[in-house]
């Protein structure tokens, strides 16, 4: 089956075996874009999360069949290091990692939730953003969240004033 | 010999005539049937039969009586503290299809199927009988204001109610278990027993 994507804004078409293949393993194996990790398998602990048309998606148990035509977005995506997204930018302000295996999942779910809820509280916090981080980096992600959401309003203002 | 033959022949037969006669059963005292009591008497088994999937919980699970979606054949509240949200799809950024797409994955074993979703509080079944689940179902106030027939398409051909009978497999790679009926005898059932005119046995 082929299937044509756009990734990170590049237009791919892949040539598949079996379509029910982890759009994971498509992204990191064959596109080569390793950012995006696996970790269970099943759906559970979110570090595969990218992004699907704008919405958070478990990598792992997306089949590929499923993205064609859709625009997907992995942490390579989201910002670049010269000019970080607001999420990358309050992660590194923060210093959130530990040993950093999940944290692209965690960003990709904070991107998501911040594009449905630009200034969450603890609680939308809480709600929509349950990955799991074996390091407990909990504390500090939540703080960067917030951090987050205070970047993304003030790019907001000034592109507003700019225009 | 021959005459003494046929002799007794005829007392015998004479005999079994009167027998036959008189202490023989009568019709009268067979049980006459209306057409109304077979009538309901194949509604009731119809009736039955749906519940026994209708009161399974790969049904009840998504019909819970809280705004917490079950999971298993253990009913476990859904992991990772999953609710119902606004829209009975979990919550803003993290909600039903973050992880259930439109089919069952075979690799992960999330399940799947088109319309993933919580059925409305209204619509809760959790930890009612038989009859007060017929009685919800059939009431326009709580099944979101569908007709008889509307009910009847819902429970014989929308997809994610007969997701039922292809529940794919879990995260072990073992299958789930089906509902106690076939997915033919269900569906024949259902529409039996609304073709009888849905008629819900007295409590």
């Amino acid at each position: 089956m082929k299937i044509s994507m756009h990734v990170n804004d590049k237009l791919h078409s892949v040539d598949i075996y079996d379509e029910n293949t982890p759009l994971l393993w498509v992204v990191r194996d064959i596109l080569d874009l390793k950012g995006t990790k696996f970790g269970c398998g099943k759906a559970a602990c979110g570090a595969c999360t990218l992004l699907v048309d704008g919405e958070a998606v478990r990598s792992c148990s997306y089949a590929v069949k499923f993205a064609n035509g859709k625009h997907i977005t992995t942490i390579e995506g989201l910002g670049t290091k010269e000019d970080p997204h607001p999420v990358q930018q309050a992660w590194i302000e923060e210093v959130v990692p530990q040993c950093g295996y999940c944290q692209p999942g965690f960003m990709m779910a904070t991107a998501a939730l911040l594009n449905k809820v630009p200034n969450p509280t603890d609680d939308d916090i809480d709600k929509n953003i349950i990955n799991v981080c074996r390091c407990g980096t909990y504390y500090r992600m939540r703080k960067a969240i917030h951090r987050a959401a205070e970047l993304n309003a003030s790019e907001a203002s000034s592109t507003t004033q700019n225009s | 010999m021959k005459t003494r033959t046929l002799y007794t022949f005829c007392v015998l037969l004479l005999v079994g005539i009167v027998f036959a006669a008189t202490k023989g059963p009568l019709t009268t005292t067979y049980l006459h049937i209306s057409e109304t009591d077979q009538s309901e008497e194949a509604s009731d088994i119809a009736f039955d039969k749906m519940m026994d999937v209708l009161t399974h919980q790969r049904c009840v699970n998504c019909h819970p009586n809280d705004h917490i979606p079950k999971q298993g054949d253990d009913s476990h509240p859904h992991y990772f503290d999953v609710v119902r949200g606004d829209a009975n799809l979990g919550y803003q950024a993290t909600n039903c299809n973050t992880c259930h797409q439109s089919q069952n994955n075979p690799y992960s074993g999330v399940p799947g199927a088109p319309e993933w979703s919580l059925a409305p509080h209204s619509m809760r079944w959790e930890g009612l009988n038989r009859i007060e689940i017929a009685e919800s179902m059939m009431d326009p106030k709580r099944n979101g204001g569908r007709t008889p027939e509307e009910t009847l398409h819902h429970l014989t051909e929308h997809e994610l109610v007969l997701w039922a009978w292809e529940p794919g497999v879990n995260a072990d790679g073992i299958p789930r278990e089906l509902p106690p009926v076939s997915k033919e005898e269900y569906i024949k059932a259902v529409k039996t027993w609304f073709k009888e005119g849905h008629r819900i046995p007295t409590k």
